[in-house]
This record gives structure tokens, C-alpha cells and sequence, in this order.
């Protein structure tokens, strides 16, 4: 590939042909969800989405919730773990149950000759789990090697630098996976406390994409999900972020190096964010034309892949990016971040970079709605932004309003290359560690 | 028009609600460039792909990597489009673009909203024949591909593994090389390669364009034949013949040790069929042995190795039905803690040898097979993956008359063609086993 994807990238843009095919539903039982009907292929996508996940897992017990999850397909009601999975693959049904730092998400599409007995095995997975010692043990054997892997992988060992460092003592500063030993002393009970934990009616969002219509997805909400206890423990707290400039470099015999940085960012809600894309398309956020890219790469081939993104969330936000460079040019490509750092911060961009961004951003946003599966996670991401159903509707005009003046103000104040927190894990010359 | 449009085919299968969506229009220019369209009304996006039959296999010894460099030098412009004006004009439009290279293809496409087509068609016929590379241009994205390298390979003891694997199994054939190129020799890559390699692969009658979306395909015609027809030929395109590997006569091993690794895996392949030109049955059996094998957790590795027996943390099988030359049926199992590589070894060859012995139910099939029919209505809902099905076939000396038949070809498959299948493909002689230990493992 010319080009490794962008995995930091956390996209808010995407694309419906209207904002009026989205609609809410609330079902008898008073669940609301939103739809986005797509009558011509005969499947049905439902995403639920319950946040608080591996964050709210007392630290003792941490870990809980990932295994707990990694159990829901491997037995329920009558079914053990085989007889479970004779049964998703009779109604050829792709149902995947996964958690991120702070949520439990379950992603399923049905054919729609099968719905009824779809949204039957999912109620049965979600409601009476058996959690039996046959696949709790080897659950917790595959989550105990990645553990392991995580051990000796450079990217991860970096993630958990980064994590502690700048989350302090805020759960996103552990792995979601927990610890050897937390998983190691992980029992059924804990398991059961986790599953009354995670799924609760006040902290869930539900899309649904597909052949079904909002006539007919009340009542099935209600069968599936009516049984949801309204809360029991609290969401995660919020995270306390503050900048403080450092270098930490981590030794790792290896031909590349692979840095991170960051400093605070932008929260969604915030009236200067919409500005703040603009911002990072241009910096590093925007592929082969943004200004590191062109230095760090295409001018000079210091490597093969740096990018950066908002990571906002209503939890706290950051703002950073990433790169792998061989050791010898680390320092160098590092010192080409900061000056583009600086640079924006202090002159800005141009009007010229500005209409291609806003030509860019506009143009794109209705790409990126390829299938049912990305469209019902666009839903539940506008849903847990707290976006207007209409938002799609707006989003371009709110790129297009945007003047160079305020893109300017809003780069000088998203951007601080002096509290920028830099961790290098590698043997990288050229890069002097702060401690 | 001059078109003739060859073939207008709707699958049979699925059922008739869906039938519009999956239907391939084909044609083909003068200039010998094939055009498949795949419509999809759904949204106002069209994804443009220009497929070349031309990958790392086709290269020639010595100048690994070149097929995958070249596909980076793509980008660098022609005179028309200088520099990187061609990015310029695809992200004013609201476009986004990337390419791909493998051993038997590489790949440019775009996606755009429907109606910026004719502008991508012309930027991507100009630098079909155009393009514009110096020495300078080409040392610098050297050393792009050099980093590339280290992040795709280098940077997981899985990604060196695969690579010393497919060396030792491909004693004869260039499937042997890595599609980025051993480093050595990526080192060695000059402006002139590249631009000897790009004046004899990069023409229309080397080429396939697939354009889905929501497009008509008569004015789809109508662009190709504005902005593909007139490019010439490549007039010196060789046969593409590939040295093939001889039958083995010796079973070979290997070992690689790496301190990043924390799980022994053991990897076994064997020769396999692959689809070929109205002749697909066999690698549909190979198809369906693997999902039995190994597609899926009730499949018969995972269920013996990690379930019953416990020596495994994961278990599976591996093929790829589709590629221009055979290519290698994998099975596979990561240890559990304390289960020594040699001993999971020896599980996987009782559970291999259960399976023929006893052989899957017809029930097991029949789970299978709903599986894989679904999977066809799931994959209408991609326009990217409809697309690549397409390229990949076609790309792999195919025909749009295999890709549509193939979806009838695997329900056809019966549990004694599985059979027959598994017991040609079992041939110890013909298999390469290989151990990816940490430095302390016991073999």
C-alpha cells in the first residue's frame, strides 16, 4: 500500500444521502433508537452500545468485564459453548460481542429470513450467560497470551506508557485487559458482577441499519432489551488531563523506532472543534498532503507513515499523533514535528490550505458510509456526541462557515509544541529523554 | 458507442429482491482493456479501480520489490498532472484514493462522489502511460519502501516468519519472494527498473477498470472509451509464465526463533489447487475442507485442539482459492502454556488424520455451506469488496463468467469431493513445517 490507513483516526465525518432517513424510534417499553432504513438488501445490522465497560471493573478485579464479554458467545440458556455456536452459524449470523476502554458493544447482522431467531440467540447470549469452566478457562488462556504478546510488542508497550503517564490514576491508565495476576484470580461471581455492571438501560445507545422498518422494530427492542435493570453503579469519572513536557525514551532492540505524542486536546461539545478538524486535516491529519507528511516523509523518506487525530472524548480529550522511523533518523523526524508544531501555532495556515481542507472534508463526508455496518456505528457515535438527529444536515455548512481567522485562533490554541509529551520506544539517536 | 456489451449477467443466487444489486456489465475496449461495471444505487459514490495484471510474481529474479516500489512511484506525476497535483485534485473533490500490490495484481483505486468520475478516469488513464520518475524522485521513496518494510515485516516475529516460510516453501516459484522485496535488493532498485517495469506492465491491455457505485453504465462506457481507448498497447508484454515449483520429494522444516515471541506456533502447509478458468471445482472443495477444517469455531482443529484437548489457545486452517498459480493449503495451532511445540505438532497430526479418517457429517456441511451463501448477501453490502472480488479474479487469469459462477460451484461441492480432495493434498513429502519458538523454547 502506498499508504498504512489511519488507524489513529477517529472519523466523525460520514455520509447519508439525507438526514431525514435517519429517524427515532421508541419502542412500547420506551427504548429509543435510531434507524436508518435500507429495505433493498435482505439484512438487518443492530449495534447496542453500553457505556462504562472495562472502566468501571474495581482495579482489583480488572479484567472483569473483557472476560465476561469474551464469554457471551460460549454458552447461554440450554446451549453450551458448542451448542451456541452450532446455532450462530445455523442462521449464518455474524454477532460479535467486544469492549473498547469504556464500553461493552455488540455488534450483529442477521439475514432477514432469520431475524426472529437472530434477536432470540442474542437475548439468550445477553440475558442468561453460563459462563461454565470449560470456556472460562480457555477464554481466559487466550486473554492470558495476549497479555503475554502485549509483553514483548513494542506498539502496546508504548500504549501503556502513554496510558499511565498521561491518565495518572484514571481506569483508562490500566489495561482493559487487566493484569496476569487480576485475570489469573478472575472467578464466575466476578464474572456475574461484571455482566449486572455493564448492561443497564441508562447507559445504552442502540442504531439499527437495514431491512426492517421503525413500525416493526419496536416491539422486538423490547423483547431484547426490556429486561435491562434502569443502573446500578456509576459511570467512570472523568479523566483529570493536564500537560506536562516530557521525553521518555524506551529502550527496544530493534531497526525502527516508534514515537508518540501528545498534549491535551479539544472536547467534542466544544464550540472551537468543528475548527479543530480543520486543524489536524492540515497538520497531520489529512493523508499524503498534510504539512508532516510532506516534511517527514515526502521530502525527506524519514518514514513511512506519521499522522495525528483529535482523540476527544466526553471523558477528557487529547491531542496527538504517531510515527515509526528507523532509529538513526528518529531524533531528526522528531525535531521536523515540533517545528511543524510551532509553525502552525504561531503563522497558521494559508487561505489556499484552508479551501482545500474545507473542499477535502465537504467532499468526503458522504464517502464514508460504505455498508450497514458503518453506518449504524456513524449512528451510535453521532448519538453518544449528543448530535442533533439532523447533524449530518448541518456538518458541511459548519466547515463551510469557517473563516481563516478562526481557524488560526483555534490552531494557536489547540496546539502547544511546548507541553508536548514525547515517548519514543526504540534504540533512537538524536532524541535526549527529560529524566 | 462502439461497445458491445459481451455479457449482462445476474447471479441466480440470491433470491430475486437482490438481484439488481449483483449484476456485473462487461466490455471490453479495442486496446484489449477489460471494463466491468457493478451498479449501486444506494449512495451517491462511485469507486474507481484500475486492476494490472502485473505483481511481485511477475518480476524478475534479483529485482524483488519492484512491482511494489513501482506502485509507490505512481504517485510522483506526469506532465500533465505534474508532482503531487494528482492527490491535489482527488482531495479538492473530496476524494479518496490508495493502491495495493500482491503477488499477481496491483491495484489504484478511488472513491469519490458519482459524479467526479470522469475526473478520476482521466487522471488515472494519464499516468497509465505518462508517468514522469528521476533518479532523485526514486532515491527518495526508497528509503519510504526501506521503513515500510521495517514497520510491515520487521516490527512482528509473525511477519518474519511468514517471509522465511514462503522462501523455504516456493523453491522454484516467485510466490518464494516477499511482495515488498528482500532488503537487499530493494536497496539495489534504480530509476531504471522502475521505469523498464512500468513501460512493459502499465497499458490497456495489461489492464482491467471496475467501476461500481452508483454510476450508468453506458456513460461508463462512454468515459472509458474517452479516456482509455486511445492509450496504446504495450507491444512487448511477456506470456505470464511463472517457473513452477517441482513436486517435493523431501519434507522440509524450519525453525525460527524470536524474543518477541511468547507462544509457540506451529504452521504446516501443503500444495492445494486453485480456480481455474472454468475449472473450479476442485479448489471449491480445498474451499470447504478449510472452513471444516478451521473456518470456524465448531470446525474440527479448534473443536479437537482447543476445546477437547486443551493443547491449543487457537487452532485453524488457511486457503486462498484465488490466485494465478497454486498456491498452499495452511493449518495451524498457537501452544498452551506448557504444551511444547512438538508435542501440539504430533495433536495436529492425530486430529488431521481423525478428520480423514471419520470425515465431516453431511450437517456439518450443510452449516457450512448456509454460511458461505450468506456470506454472498453480506457482501453485497460492500461496494470496495465487490469490486475486489472481481479484481482479484480477473487479475488471476479469470473471468467474470468464473466470479459469478463460483458462489453455485461451492454449494455444488459434495463431502466425497472433500475427500478426494484432502487426500490429495495431505502428501507428507510435499509439506513444510515450521516452528516460531522464543529463543528458550523447547522444539
Amino acid at each position: 500500500m502506498i499508504r498504512l490507513v489511519l488507524i489513529l483516526a477517529i472519523a466523525l465525518a460520514a455520509p447519508l444521502r439525507a438526514a431525514t432517513d435517519i429517524v427515532e424510534v421508541t419502542s412500547p417499553g420506551g427504548l429509543t433508537a435510531w434507524l436508518v432504513e435500507e429495505p433493498s438488501i435482505p439484512i438487518v445490522t443492530l449495534n447496542l452500545h453500553f457505556e462504562g465497560g472495562p472502566a468501571i471493573d474495581p482495579p482489583e478485579r480488572a479484567g472483569a468485564t473483557v472476560l465476561m464479554t469474551g464469554l457471551l458467545d460460549e454458552g447461554a440458556g440450554d446451549r453450551d459453548a458448542q451448542g451456541f455456536a452450532v446455532a450462530r452459524e445455523e442462521l449464518a449470523l455474524r454477532l460479535g460481542f467486544s469492549t473498547n476502554r469504556s464500553a461493552v458493544t455488540v455488534g450483529m447482522t442477521m439475514l432477514s429470513e432469520n431475524r426472529a431467531e437472530s434477536l432470540a440467540l442474542l437475548r439468550s447470549a445477553l440475558t442468561e450467560p453460563r459462563f461454565d469452566p470449560e470456556p472460562l478457562e480457555r477464554v481466559r488462556g487466550q486473554i492470558l497470551s495476549g497479555l503475554r504478546r502485549d509483553q514483548t510488542n513494542p506498539r502496546a508497550i508504548l500504549g501503556r506508557a502513554v496510558n499511565r503517564a498521561v491518565y495518572g490514576d484514571h481506569p483508562f491508565a490500566r489495561d482493559r485487559d487487566g493484569t496476569p495476576d487480576t485475570v489469573s484470580g478472575l472467578t464466575r461471581e466476578d464474572l456475574l458482577a461484571a455482566h449486572a455492571r455493564a448492561f443497564t438501560r441508562d447507559r445504552l445507545t442502540i442504531a439499527v441499519v437495514g431491512d426492517i422498518t421503525a413500525a416493526e422494530l419496536g416491539a422486538p427492542l423490547d423483547d431484547l432489551l426490556g429486561w435491562l435493570p434502569e443502573a446500578t453503579v456509576p459511570p467512570p469519572a472523568d479523566a483529570d488531563l493536564s500537560d506536562a513536557a516530557q521525553t521518555v525514551i524506551i529502550p527496544f532492540a530493534s531497526p525502527q523506532s516508534t514515537a508518540r505524542f501528545l498534549h491535551t486536546g479539544i472536547d467534542r461539545d466544544d464550540p472551537d472543534y468543528i475548527a479543530a478538524i480543520v486543524v489536524n486535516h492540515i497538520l497531520g491529519g489529512g493523508g499524503s498532503l498534510s504539512r508532516l507528511t510532506q516534511e517527514v516523509r515526502e521530502e525527506r523518506g524519514l518514514t513511512y507513515g506519521i499522522s495525528t487525530a483529535l482523540q476527544s472524548s466526553s471523558y477528557g480529550s487529547l491531542y496527538g499523533g504517531a510515527l515509526s522511523s528507523a532509529n538513526a533518523t528518529m531524533g531528526q523526524a522528531l525535531d521536523l514535528v515540533r517545528a511543524e508544531w510551532a509553525r502552525m501555532a504561531d503563522e497558521g495556515i494559508s487561505q489556499t490550505e484552508l479551501d482545500a481542507a474545507k473542499m477535502y472534508l465537504t467532499g468526503a463526508f458522504p464517502l464514508q458510509f460504505n455498508g450497514n455496518g458503518r453506518i449504524a456505528r456513524y449512528l451510535i457515535g453521532l448519538q453518544l456526541s449528543r448530535r442533533p438527529i439532523d447533524y449530518i444536515d448541518r456538518r458541511n455548512g459548519l466547515i463551510e462557515a469557517l473563516t481563516l481567522e478562526e481557524v488560526n485562533r483555534v490552531a494557536a490554541r489547540l496546539l502547544k509544541p511546548e507541553a508536548l509529551r514525547v515517548f519514543v520506544i526504540g534504540q533512537p539517536e538524536g532524541v535526549t529523554p527529560t529524566e | 458507442m462502439r461497445f458491445l456489451l459481451i455479457a449482462l449477467i445476474a447471479l441466480a443466487w440470491p433470491a430475486a429482491a437482490t438481484t439488481a444489486l449483483d449484476r456485473a456489465i462487461v466490455s471490453q475496449l479495442p486496446n484489449g482493456m477489460d471494463v466491468i461495471v457493478l451498479e449501486d444505487r444506494r449512495a451517491p459514490v462511485v469507486v474507481h479501480m484500475v486492476w494490472y495484471k502485473v505483481g511481485a510474481a511477475d518480476e524478475v529474479p534479483g529485482k524483488s520489490g519492484i512491482a511494489h516500489f513501482l506502485e509507490h512511484l505512481l504517485f510522483k506525476g506526469t506532465d500533465t498532472v505534474p508532482g503531487d497535483e494528482f492527490q491535489r485534485l482527488i482531495e479538492a473533490n473530496g476524494g479518496q484514493d490508495n493502491a495495493f500490490t500482491s503477488h499477481d495484481y496491483t491495484a489504484y483505486f478511488q472513491r469519490i462522489a458519482a459524479d467526479r468520475l470522469d475526473l478520476v478516469m482521466r487522471l488515472e488513464a494519464d499516468r497509465m502511460r505518462n508517468l514522469v520518475l528521476s533518479p532523485e524522485i526514486v532515491a527518495l521513496e526508497r528509503l519510504v519502501v526501506l521503513e515500510e518494510r521495517n514497520t510491515r515485516v520487521d516490527a512482528s516475529p509473525g511477519g518474519v516468519f511468514a517471509e522465511q516460510r514462503a522462501a523455504v516453501t516456493h523453491v522454484n516459484h516467485p510466490y518464494g519472494r516477499p511482495i515488498i522485496g528482500w532488503r537487499h535488493e530493494i536497496e539495489a532498485l534504480s530509476y531504471t527498473d522502475a521505469l523498464d517495469f512500468y513501460r512493459r506492465y502499465y497499458a490497456p491491455n495489461n489492464a482491467v477498470l471496475i467501476v461500481a457505485g452508483d454510476v450508468d453504465p453506458a456513460e461508463v462506457f462512454q468515459l472509458a472509451e474517452r479516456h482509455y481507448a486511445p492509450l496504446a498497447r504495450s507491444e512487448d508484454l511477456p506470456p505470464r509464465v511463472r517457473p513452477q515449483d517441482p513436486v517435493a520429494l523431501a519434507e522440509r522444516r524450519l525453525v525460527y526463533r524470536d524474543a518477541r515471541v511468547t507462544d509457540p506456533v506451529v504452521t504446516r502447509s501443503y500444495p492445494a489447487p486453485h480456480r481455474r478458468p472454468g475449472d473450479q471445482a476442485e479448489a471449491a472443495a480445498a474451499f470447504m475442507l478449510a472452513e471444516l477444517l478451521g473456518g470456524t469455531r465448531t470446525a474440527h482443529l479448534p473443536e479437537v485442539l482447543e476445546i477437547d484437548e486443551q493443547v491449543a489457545l487457537s487452532a485453524g486452517a488457511s486457503f486462498s482459492a484465488t490466485s494465478h498459480d497454486p498456491r498452499r493449503f495452511s493449518i495451524f495451532a498457537v501452544a498452551a502454556p506448557g504444551v511444547q511445540a512438538a508435542k501440539l505438532e504430533a495433536r495436529l497430526d492425530t486430529a488431521l488424520a481423525d478428520f480423514l479418517e471419520t470425515g465431516p457429517t453431511q450437517a456439518d456441511l450443510a452449516r457450512v455451506k448456509a454460511r458461505v451463501r450468506a456470506a454472498q448477501i453480506y457482501a453485497l453490502d460492500g461496494l470496495d469488496g465487490r469490486a475486489r472480488r472481481y479484481g482479484v479474479a480477473l487479475a488471476s487469469g479469470l473471468t467474470v463468467g468464473d466470479v459469478q459462477d463460483w458462489p453455485a460451484v461451492l454449494q455444488a461441492v459434495t463431502l466425497a469431493d472433500i475427500r478426494a480432495v484432502a487426500a490429495r493434498i495431505f502428501d507428507r513429502n510435499q509439506a513444510v513445517t515450521g516452528y516460531m519458538l522464543g529463543p528458550e523454547d523447547a522444539q
